[in-house]
């Protein structure tokens, strides 16, 4: 197990780095602690492929230095670091059974097979394998297979992390349940150190205790999935995590006041920002709701999304459209109505970045 | 107006649809159901390209199988993105239209709207290598619409786009049609069901379980099996039985409400997993959590409680570790009571709407 | 795939059956003809069974080439596929370098059979031939119209220099299939060159080679073009194999009723050895 420190990262694929708009990581450090469930989100093409290569030394990166448990491992191959990958589709050695793909990797580095036997029973107890150790990998399902693929991971008892590439991309979703369960089960059971990569933010919150979100060869947050969805330190993150994403509203800051085309909310605390340009506020769908009595915002019914269980407003709001979650029994309204901030959820963005919120302003 | 009558389709043997009674009217028809429902299956035989072994498939009184498909109005969006690799995306979109032998000026213009319409006009001179995974798809149903057939079939067009371009086209794709249209939508998911509107038509095992507009079948789920696929997560269904006037679940035991029906004795229960909440009420289910999966803006609590698995949705996003202790209450008026056999016997009071 | 229901489909289908029947199976019928019957002359013909089959069958000079036949197959497929995936592997997979190393190696395969044996008819002979010459300067004795063996070595080189090419293009292409997760995989699992061949490379390969092997069995057991034209069937009889004992007993010594039994029995064992090698290689793929 590893803490791997990433400093300074800079790639770019033609080795030059003097176009930063041309470059596939933009500059990034961050810490993986020893024994966390990482993910690392974005959309294809944000860079987390190329982070996740570099971690396994399959890509050398331009600038910037990678450290396991404080040691510099830049320079060495992927067999060198001790680590572990799941691909997106099973990775099997087809003409071998389910025991000798796990053990594959102990014997590559000649393990002595009383230890092999001892370690591979071990890991298939833990997988749920043991009843098909003597099977041919190859006829097992996809589930099985991509356990398979994990244990060959988890053999090793030197492997600084395992990362993962999608594994759940071919997984029915019936025994998605059982995996992640299982793969949750594994990482409390042994404190490795997981990276999760994904373009899924549901796979990303359901699996990692710290979420990396990248977007453009960037990190824009790291935090729990909790922090994530309710409050993005980057507009990015709040349009792109939860479903609707969050709706942006141009706003100013004057006279103590939060001031936008169709109303006017009394904010004190954020006289700091007053003036300040390129201010918009950040609010997910159900930080928006109708209110019994004037707030000083009206707004007007254009639509309305019924989803079962709840239901999805399309709101005019000055000349902006913003999407309202309603619970179910709470009765939409129709036409113009008064509609009420929460103010906890009422994010204030400068630019893509989170400054504050307005139940801080209130107080 | 298309009728389907007692049709059935079977392939050496294997049956693929059988007694589909159906009427398609021009609007938004989902076809729900979970894979291998026959969702594929039953689009092919509405577009021509498989024939019923049983039944009749008529079209205002006229019996569409003896039609041949170039006589048809037909549209078929795939799961896979269907385009001509080798023509640009101009070309793409105006090639049923000079099918059709429209003049020039008048394809030029079809396409122009079309690709205004799915947000595609920037890419006119790109092939379809050159688009991502969405825009192709865009491109499917360009040229689908460019078509402007009067029988429109998808089938789980989102399928294999990214999370959130699904979430996108999808809000998009409803506003797309016009009016004298029968448009015929397949899914496995409920929340798109929902979201397009219009008629659900449930499918399971070849055979059409119910019908109806969507929010009626999904609140008034004729079946346990209904309920099940109209809802994610399924549905939390459960064996009880009355005893002395009490309703007892597993474990769990609480007066019997009372929109159970009269003489209940041995029944299944079912409770929506929206229905479970953490803000107390009067059943109590204590337990530990088996796991939380997150999925948009909800989180899906696993957990046992009474000896039995139970599955909570949650608005916005909760870290819940295994193993956790968790408490969710629900209310004895969303009980849904269904016979031993699967049929509704009574459903949810709770099952309401503003 | 569903089949669509339109028996006009039918109608495309009747010009390929006619082309069918017209260059395979008229023939064919025609030969399997001329096998039961005794002709001595136009309007003179006698139906004499399977007399013709049994003498073949019998004939040891047909059963020397059928032996001479079999080994020289042999030979050809354990020199040609081991030799044909080696080179493929060592063969750059991306960039112009692969480009380039692919059309040179095609070239072999572009030449027509008869220039091939021509050309290494020349080629080989010890008197005026680059190579000839070569190998009796070095001090051994090598000669194909007077020594057997330097017959044999002479039309094993040709053969695979003509066709090994087409065996790396297969491997070739079946190893650039290969996704790239599973030699990463193999990396990360510490696994050696030879680990990497033997349990990804090869197993991948299973396909691929199926069709190498039967059609590079296929076309040496039909070899015919090349040892006429090289040997001519010697020295003696020692490179006179089936085609070309076959050809000597129809148009040499005009016996048209045994040479149509001869053909008859030569097509039916090249399927079914054909038959024979498709099954063992399908049999120990085991699994998709």
């Amino acid at each position: 197990m590893a803490e791997i420190t990433i400093s300074g990262l800079r790639h770019s694929y033609d080795g030059d780095l003097s176009d930063p708009s041309r470059l596939a990581l933009k500059g990034i450090d961050h810490v993986w602690r020893d024994g966390g469930a990482y993910a690392l989100l974005g959309p294809s093409g944000c860079g987390k492929s190329s982070m996740l290569n570099i971690i396994s030394g399959l890509i050398r990166p331009t600038a910037g230095r990678i450290l396991f448990d404080g040691r510099d491992v830049t320079d060495l191959r992927p067999e060198e670091r001790n680590i572990a990958q799941v691909f997106q589709f099973p990775v099997l050695y087809d003409t071998m059974t389910v025991q000798e793909n796990l053990a594959f990797p102990l014997r590559n580095r000649k393990v002595a097979p009383a230890a092999i036997t001892r370690r591979v029973a071990e890991v298939a107890e833990m997988l749920d394998l043991g009843p098909l150790l003597k099977r041919r990998a190859s006829r097992l399902g996809a589930a099985e297979k991509q356990k398979i693929s994990l244990g060959r991971g988890l053999v090793r008892e030197d492997v600084a992390a395992i990362l993962f590439d999608e594994p759940l991309t071919v997984i029915d979703p019936q025994v998605k349940f059982d995996l992640r369960r299982k793969l949750k089960l594994v990482h409390e059971t042994l404190k490795l150190t997981l990276v999760y990569v994904t373009h899924d933010q549901s796979e990303a919150l359901t699996f990692a205790d710290q979420v990396v979100v990248m977007s453009d060869g960037e990190v824009v947050q790291a935090g729990t999935p909790e922090e994530l969805y309710e409050r993005p330190a980057h507009a990015f993150v709040g349009r792109f995590i939860g479903s609707p994403g969050m709706n942006f509203l141009p706003c100013r800051i004057e006279e103590g006041e939060i001031r936008f085309d169709g109303g006017r909310l009394s904010a004190p605390g954020l006289r700091r920002l007053a003036g300040q340009e390129g201010l918009s506020l950040g609010l997910r769908p159900q930080a928006l709701q109708p209110a019994d009595a004037a707030t000083g915002v009206e707004g007007e019914m254009v639509g309305l999304e019924d989803r079962g269980h709840y239901r999805i407003a399309d709101v005019a709001l000055g000349g902006a459209r913003l999407k309202m979650r309603l619970a179910e029994g709470v009765p939409a309204p129709q036409g113009r109505f008064p509609v009420a901030f929460r103010p906890g959820s009422t994010l204030v963005f400068a630019g893509d970045r989170l400054v504050g919120d307005l139940a801080d302003a209130q107080a | 107006m298309i009728r389907l009558e007692n049709l059935g389709r079977s392939v050496d043997g294997a049956m693929h649809l059988e007694g589909i009674e159906l009427t398609l009217s021009p609007g938004i028809n989902v076809l729900l159901g979970r894979t291998h429902a026959g969702k594929t299956s039953l689009l092919r035989v509405l577009a021509g390209l498989d024939r019923p072994t049983t039944g009749a498939l008529t079209q205002d009184g006229q019996d569409l199988t003896q039609l041949p498909l170039s006589k048809r109005s037909v549209a078929f969006v795939y799961q896979q993105f269907v385009n001509y690799p080798a023509f640009s995306v101009r070309d793409n979109i105006a090639a049923p239209l000079r099918r059709k032998g429209l003049a020039r000026d008048e394809i030029a213009r079809r396409v122009a709207d079309v690709a205004r319409r799915v947000r595609i006009e920037p890419l006119l001179d790109r092939l379809p290598a050159q688009l991502s995974g969405g825009q192709q798809q865009r491109l499917a149903i360009a040229r689908a619409l460019a078509k402007d057939a009067a029988l429109m079939l998808f089938d789980e067009p989102l399928v294999n786009l990214d999370y959130k371009l699904r979430e996108g086209l999808r809000e998009e794709l409803r506003g797309l049609f016009h009016d004298g249209q029968t448009v015929v939508y397949a899914t496995t998911e409920p929340e798109e069901a929902l979201q397009m509107g219009g008629t659900t038509i449930v499918l399971h095992e070849g055979r059409v379980l119910q019908t109806g507009p969507a929010h009626e079948v999904y609140r008034n789920p004729a079946s346990v099996t209904v309920a099940e696929i109209f809802s994610e997560p399924p549905m939390n269904v459960v064996a009880g039985h009355v005893e002395q006037g009490r309703l007892h679940l597993g474990d769990l035991s609480m007066p019997l409400p009372d929109h159970a029906p009269a003489g209940l004795a041995g029944c299944r229960v079912g409770l929506q997993p929206h229905r479970i909440t953490r803000t107390p009420g009067p059943i109590r289910l204590e337990g530990e959590t088996l796991l939380a999966e997150v999925d948009g803006s909800s989180t899906f609590a696993h957990f046992r409680a009474g000896g039995q698995p139970w599955i909570a949705r949650l608005d916005g996003v909760h870290g819940l570790p295994i193993g956790a202790p968790f408490t969710g209450f629900a209310d004895p008026a969303d009980l849904y009571f269904f016979a031993e056999d699967g049929t509704l016997l009574a459903p949810a009071q709770g099952a309401r709407h503003g | 795939m569903h089949k669509l229901d339109d028996n006009r489909a039918w109608l495309l289908v009747v010009p390929v059956f006619a082309l069918v029947a017209f260059n395979a199976v008229i023939p064919l019928m025609t030969v399997v003809n001329y096998s039961l019957q005794d002709i001595f002359g136009p309007g003179q013909r006698v139906f004499i069974g399977v007399e013709w089959f049994r003498e073949v069958l019998r004939d040891p000079t047909i059963q020397a080439s059928f032996l001479r036949q079999v080994a020289f197959s042999a030979l050809v497929l354990a020199i040609q596929i081991p030799l044909g995936i080696a080179i493929a592997l060592l063969l750059p997979r991306v960039g112009w370098k692969s480009s380039l190393a692919i059309i040179l190696i095609a070239i072999p395969l572009l030449v027509p059979f008869n220039v091939v044996g021509t050309i290494w008819q020349v080629y080989a002979r010890p008197d005026i031939g680059l190579l000839g010459r070569g190998i009796n300067a070095i001090g051994i004795d090598y000669n194909y119209t007077s020594s057997a063996v330097s017959a044999w070595i002479t039309l094993l080189l040709m053969d695979t220099w003509h066709w090994t090419p087409l065996v790396i293009l297969l491997a070739f292409a079946g190893l650039c299939s290969i996704p790239e997760p599973y030699y990463q995989a193999a990396r990360i699992d510490g696994a050696s060159r030879w680990a990497v061949f033997r349990h990804i490379e090869l197993p991948k390969l299973r396909g691929v080679l199926t069709i190498a092997i039967l059609l590079r069995f296929m076309d040496s057991f039909m070899i015919y073009t090349e040892p006429f034209v090289v040997t001519g069937g010697g020295p003696g009889s020692s490179t006179t194999f089936l085609s070309v004992r076959l050809v000597n007993m129809a148009v040499g010594q005009f016996d048209l009723g045994p040479a149509a039994a001869f053909s008859l029995i030569y097509f039916l064992a090249i399927l079914l050895f054909s038959y024979v090698f498709y099954t063992i290689l399908k049999m120990n793929e085991g699994e998709p």
